[in-house]
């Protein structure tokens, strides 16, 4: 069997291909360009991630929230219970990019960072 | 309290009645049902000062247009207006409509129109370049101009209050007791009462009449649609080109406006509902096509936006100005389409004779009027010494919110504390053209939302566009 | 007045990147005049991921991409004024600009770099019918609302127009709670990068409507619902397919404009394609001196290539302030766009250039294992297969410096696009 997929890990959007066995055991991944193309096809297959952005609450900052992303990507099937992690939070400013806001984020292993200064 | 007046309906008849009022001593109150005032038919219109060749001989329409029209520039002067007298052209683009513009011709002398002239295709090429060349002569009126209409309406109740009128927004009159001495009104904003009561609801004066018992008139509702142009192409024509008029109106017209924009339109669909002011796919493409029938190099690619407006139109096609039969303490001024704006000051003299008729005798003057709206600071028509001297007065006029229309904070401000002052988006637009240039918004929007929350010390949700429901943002997203 | 050797009109990523890229080349005195309270531009509310691939070879959000930049513009001795607009630019490079502080400030510059960027196209250059009810807005400002501010400005959401901010706003208002009922879009192909398809409309479920626009708004007050409609290929309504969409907000993504009103005013020629200036391979424009780059200049899909445009910007004014004998010297050829392109730039190159030139250029329509193709005097000098060519996705193509070394007044440059057969 085959699987036709787009490339999300850079903007080139390479159409890739992966040919799996009757077990969904990956044969082959063709179209990528690069090697992060062949891993996106993979997980793809096996866990799809996704990188994760939102905004924060903010207390006296510049702005009343503040940009976070996830540090790494995060199970695709998350996104929504990671938002409502998110949208728990309220941090004091000031905040600087690249603080930590949430250490582990339902157990994911990943951190949700601030991606500005607020 | 009892006031002496209370005027309903904040529209160019009605702020201009207001201004009037203000210069006698009388207590007056201008109740209006929307957010702001000029959002009926003042706001959405031609911004036309006709000449008054147009109306039938005799008729209020003909003697009030004229009348206006001469009394237009010094008003505009008082108030601090835009206006400009470019004139206007009738184009013939055939023999029969040769012999039409003849007829204006006489029709305007007969009316009292001076400086007319018939000139021929050749003269109307040297005047206007862009001019179809199927033109084949025109009806040149020199004393016709444009003016911004809902700019002299926000001026004139601007004015009014200065000089002691109360204005009350959000205040459509709902039902209505007459008490003998005076009527209570009962208004979304609370009662309301006063001795005498002027209608000047604009389409909705026959419901209004109804109120006091008075049917004796009926509108029609008359849909107008218009696309305003990029200043870009703002010099196209420099004369308000009009076509020969036909039985729904004076035909689609293309005109310079006073802040520089090209204005093409309107159609006239009559249509049931009194506040459908939305647009059609049709009734814009016939303005696209018979725009370009008069210019032909007039181009909706320029368009920044489109709008429609609505006209009362009577039945009996007069202005009905003056004591209602029912109630001799209810001044009527209905009916009012065009040429309305061109007629308002010449509207509001009558209106407040009729008033005083009522009365049994003219009041007092009120020796502190002051004919005089100080103009508002427009930092983009300033030199650069006035801009420094501003900027060094008030930081908030260095702060440029609107760039594509150069507004200030300060202007914005301004609009706020202004007697009568925007509480919308919207009104802020109308009264400083923040958001009104090319990008209409899309960078300053968000700026004015936050500056009028400041402003009026409301959360920003509270913010609306134009009023009522129109609401910018819903909830705090965390 | 104030004496400066380079003024940049604008502190996003182009205006900084060119100002960085002046200083590393020496250039000693240099203001960057931004309007709005801090820098980097539009990256301050674009708080999704994705930015820096190329540049940095990590994916960034765009304040973290910024970020970088200003970092760096504060480890230098370039002037920065924010809060600050400038109001016009003379033909004699004199700059008059305004903000709280200084009130007016006039600046004389030797060079000036054009980075204001670009605004969306609003609903008015659309003719949508229809009332005008709140809840119209480009997605440009909803973003604002949402990133910034923090708060919702919709709740059920139709988007017309494919584009990337379309696409990311479609991911973000969905991930915050709202519903997005569709994305319409005129065309028979998004103008979005495919990995936004992907990521924000797929993941999510959301439709991608292609060929159906949105004809009529619906509501008083606040939106309470739109009309669609399939159009034909000359982008016509196919009357019998409107469908009534209940929504309380429509926004719109239906196109970017370089923001040239202070171009214009200097009397800089513009290409009546990009809408952005005619421009040489070191993004001078014909007005010595005056430089553009960004999205003033051409709008990018991606900010890595914004970058890498104001770099060349930045070194062209510095050589223009330190030595201008290159330009003196320099003898232009126009640069010519054949089948399938739409533009390129640079619009002129120097045939008397020492170094390869990057042509940066877009395809009309989408094509599938299409060749580009660059021609001198008619002779191909390189054809590169490509799988997809889109007119959402810049390309670009080298002539290298042998090439240029060869060309005379009356050469030809061309490039095109060679459909497989």
């Amino acid at each position: 069997m085959k699987k036709n997929l787009t490339c999300v890990a850079c903007p080139l959007g390479c159409s890739i291909t992966v040919e799996l066995d009757d077990q969904g055991q990956i044969l082959s991944v063709t179209g990528n360009t690069c090697k992060r193309g062949d891993a996106y096809a993979r997980t793809e297959m096996t866990n799809p991630t996704r990188s994760l952005t939102s905004t924060v609450k903010v207390e006296g900052g510049r702005h009343p929230v503040v940009p976070v992303k996830s540090a790494a990507p995060v199970p695709k099937s998350m996104l929504f219970d990671c938002m409502k992690e998110i949208n728990k939070v309220v941090v004091k400013a000031p905040v600087h990019i690249g603080d930590t806001i949430i250490e582990n984020i339902l157990g994911t292993g990943v951190a949700i960072v601030a991606t500005n200064d607020c | 309290m009892c006031y002496d007046v209370a005027i309903i309906g904040a529209g160019v008849t009605g702020a201009m009645t207001a201004r009037l009022l203000s210069s006698y001593k009388l207590k007056t109150v201008l109740l209006e049902k929307a957010n702001d005032v000029a959002m009926g038919a003042s706001k959405a219109n031609s911004a036309i000062v006709h000449a008054g060749f147009d109306a039938k001989t005799g008729t209020l329409k003909s003697k009030l247009n004229v009348e206006g029209c001469r009394m237009m520039p010094e008003i505009c002067r008082e108030l601090s207006v835009p206006y400009k007298n470019n004139g206007s052209l009738v184009v013939a683009f055939s023999d029969e409509e040769l012999v039409t513009i003849q007829e204006l011709y006489d029709r305007g002398v007969a009316n009292g129109v001076d400086r007319m002239e018939i000139i021929d295709q050749k003269k109307l090429r040297e005047l206007e370049p862009n001019i179809s060349p199927e033109a084949k002569g025109a009806l040149l009126a020199a004393s016709a101009g444009i003016v911004c209409p809902y700019e002299l309406t926000i001026a004139a109740t601007e004015n009014a209050v200065s000089n002691g009128v109360a204005f009350q927004r959000n205040a459509g009159v709902t039902s209505v007791d007459d008490l003998g001495d005076f009527f209570r009104l009962h208004t979304a904003a609370g009662d309301v009462d006063a001795k005498y009561v002027i209608n000047a609801a604009g389409c909705a004066s026959d419901d209004i009449a109804r109120l006091f018992g008075d049917d004796s008139f009926k509108l029609i509702i008359r849909s107008g649609e218009y696309y305003v142009l990029d200043r870009s192409v703002g010099n196209t024509v420099s004369h308000t080109i009009f076509q020969c008029p036909s039985a729904m109106g004076k035909g689609i017209l293309v005109t310079p406006t006073v802040d520089g924009n090209l204005l093409i339109g309107p159609t006239a669909t009559d249509i049931d509902d009194k506040e459908n002011t939305a647009t059609t796919a049709k009734g814009l493409e016939t303005v696209r096509r018979l725009a370009m029938k008069s210019v032909p190099c007039v181009s909706t690619r320029d368009a920044i936006t489109s709008f429609a407006g609505l006209r009362a139109h009577p039945t009996s096609d007069d202005f009905i100005i003056g004591i209602s039969d029912a109630n001799h303490r209810l001044i009527n001024a209905a009916g009012i389409e065009s040429p309305g704006l061109s007629s308002a000051p010449a509207s509001a003299k009558m209106i407040c004779e009729a008033l005083f008729e009522a009365m049994g005798a003219e009041p007092a003057k009120n020796e502190a009027f002051n004919p005089i709206r100080k103009e508002p600071v427009r930092f983009r028509h300033l030199s650069d010494s006035e801009r420094e001297k501003l900027i060094q007065e008030n930081p908030a006029y260095g702060r440029i919110i609107c760039r594509c229309e150069t507004i200030t904070e300060g202007e914005i401000i301004d609009s706020i504390k202004a007697p009568a002052g925007a509480r919308d988006v919207d009104g802020v637009k109308r009264r400083t053209r923040a958001g009104m240039g090319r990008c209409q918004g899309g960078f300053c929007g968000s700026k004015v939302v936050e500056i009028l929350a400041r402003e009026l010390d409301l959360p920003i949700n509270e913010i609306t566009k134009f009023g009522g429901g129109s609401n910018i943002l819903f909830d705090k997203t965390k | 007045m104030l004496k400066y050797d380079l003024a940049v009109v604008g502190g996003g990523p182009a205006g900084m990147a060119a100002a960085l890229k002046a200083k590393e080349c020496g250039v000693k005195k240099i203001i960057i005049l931004e309007r709005a309270e801090t820098l980097g531009g539009i990256l301050e509310q674009c708080i999704h991921t994705g930015f820096g691939l190329h540049y940095f070879g990590e994916e960034l959000s765009g304040p973290e991409y910024a970020g970088r930049f200003i970092e760096q513009v504060r480890n230098t001795d370039i002037d920065v004024k924010t809060d600050t607009m400038v109001l016009d630019i003379s033909d004699k490079n004199l700059i008059t600009a305004v903000n709280k502080q200084d009130g007016l400030l006039h600046i004389d510059a030797t060079a000036v770099v054009l980075a204001m960027g670009c605004r969306e196209r609003p609903r008015g250059a659309l003719s949508i019918a229809g009332t005008r009810a709140s809840g119209i807005m480009t997605a440009g400002t909803a973003q604002k609302y949402v990133n910034i501010d923090g708060y919702m400005p919709g709740k059920k959401i139709v988007i017309l127009g494919s584009g990337d901010i379309g696409l990311i706003m479609a991911r973000r208002m969905t991930l915050e709670g709202a519903e997005v009922k569709m994305v319409c879009e005129l065309m028979p192909y998004s103008g979005g990068l495919t990995r936004n398809i992907v990521q924000c409309l797929n993941d999510f479920n959301i439709p991608l409507k292609l060929s159906t626009t949105v004809i009529e708004t619906h509501g008083k007050e606040r939106l309470e619902g739109v009309t669609i409609a399939k159009v034909d290929e000359h982008g016509q309504v196919i009357d019998g397919t409107q469908e009534y969409v209940a929504c309380d907000t429509l926004m719109l993504s239906v196109g970017l404009i370089p923001e040239n009103e202070l171009t214009k005013g200097i009397g800089v020629s513009l290409d009546p394609v990009t809408k952005g200036a005619v421009v040489t391979e070191m993004r001078e424009t014909d007005h010595p001196g005056v430089f553009a780059c960004g999205n003033v200049l051409q709008v990018h899909d991606l900010v890595d290539y914004v970058t890498m445009e104001a770099q060349m910007a930045g070194q062209g004014a510095a050589s223009y302030i330190q030595d201008r004998e290159v330009f003196e010297n320099a003898e232009y050829i126009s640069t010519s766009h054949g089948n399938g392109v739409r533009y390129i730039v640079p619009q002129k190159m120097n045939i008397r250039s020492k170094e390869d030139i990057k042509l940066y250029f877009r395809v009309g329509a989408v094509y599938k294992n299409a060749k580009v193709v660059l021609e001198a005097d008619g002779t191909i000098i390189s054809s590169k297969k490509k799988v997809k060519l889109a007119p959402g996705e810049m390309e670009n193509v080298t002539v290298p410096a042998d090439v240029i070394a060869k060309l005379t007044k009356d050469s030809t440059i061309c490039v095109r696009v060679e459909e497989s057969q």
